[in-house]
């Protein structure tokens, strides 16, 4: 995943529920085009990072082994503009995860505003030759070390979120080769 | 046992929420895929919600069996056989098949579903 719309996860527990933040600025070049003299962060980017949350929330469950991609917006409700200098604050809870399929409900704030409620299902997509160049597991092995996931993290027995195997392993391979 | 109106109003309430279509587009005639413009996403949608609203569990393939449409004991040249409308009438008592019976066309059977299936569906999975 290069396309990165959160910061920082502040909280992470294994198949239930994951929080993540959002600090939108001036920085952002985006911003200056949406719109000339009126800076607003879109609210499909804000998606975006709702379903990021999610979405790692639901594929760290199956420790990255089913390729989990976003499929349905069931319900999508914003409240107010984010502007520069807002931080927004994503929390999502795991509705169902099932073997072709999960959902999650989620809301983003603006301190203790709520900004938007969201229904995010996700697909499972098979394994074929054009998904496996879609998804490179070592994105992941980076985007979630990057976004804090293993400092806050914990299993569902309250024990601290560890890589899954499969990918320290990857990581080592690549350490190995050099890359 | 809930009343066949019970289970029509929750089964309308779900299939709003997932669809995002009015209550008066709900109608038991109406089909899923045809009228509601229902997509294969979101019929997991719509299973997760029919199992949260009655309290049930739904396997896959109970809605829509693909094991039977993809199978070369039951499909041939595009068509169900007979011997795979007796399966499908044996694993789906709740859809009335008969005029699908008459030209079986596999790509048609999607499109088979209305809500009142859905609805006599769910009773088939309630205590009795």
């Amino acid at each position: 995943m290069r396309w990165i719309w959160i910061d920082r996860f502040e909280e992470f527990e294994s198949g239930k529920r994951a929080v993540a933040i959002k600090n939108v600025s001036l920085a952002e070049e985006h911003l200056h085009d949406h719109f000339p003299g009126r800076p607003v962060m879109p609210n499909s980017l804000i998606t975006e990072g709702i379903a990021q949350t999610g979405g790692l929330l639901v594929g760290e469950y199956h420790a990255f082994e089913k390729k989990v991609v976003l499929a349905k917006l069931p319900k999508a409700v914003f409240h107010f503009p984010v502007v520069p200098g807002d931080t927004l604050r994503y929390e999502t809870t795991v509705d169902y995860i099932k073997d072709d399929g999960a959902m999650v409900t989620a809301v983003a704030r603006v301190g203790d505003k709520v900004q938007a409620e969201l229904e995010v299902v996700f697909a499972h997509l098979s394994d074929d030759d054009r998904t496996k160049s879609l998804f490179e597991p070592k994105n992941f092995v980076f985007t979630l070390k990057l976004l804090g996931v293993f400092d806050v993290g914990r299993k569902q027995d309250g024990s601290r979120l560890t890589e899954p195997a499969g990918l320290l392993k990857l990581e080592e391979e690549l350490k190995a080769a050099g890359t | 046992m809930p009343s066949q109106n019970e289970v029509f109003e929750k089964v309308q309430s779900v299939l709003c929420e997932a669809l995002g279509v009015d209550e008066d587009e709900v109608s038991p005639e109406a089909t899923l895929v045809g009228d509601l413009g229902a997509e294969s996403i979101d019929f997991l949608d719509i299973v997760f919600r029919l199992e949260k609203a009655f309290d049930i569990k739904i396997s896959r393939g109970e809605l829509f069996p693909e094991d039977v449409l993809t199978s070369t004991d039951y499909v041939a040249n595009g068509k169900v056989t007979e011997t795979g409308i007796a399966e499908l009438r044996k694993r789906m008592p709740f859809v009335n098949l008969d005029n699908f019976a008459k030209n079986p066309n596999v790509k048609d059977f999607g499109t088979l579903l209305t809500v009142q299936d859905m609805v006599r569906f769910v009773e088939t999975k309630l205590p009795k």
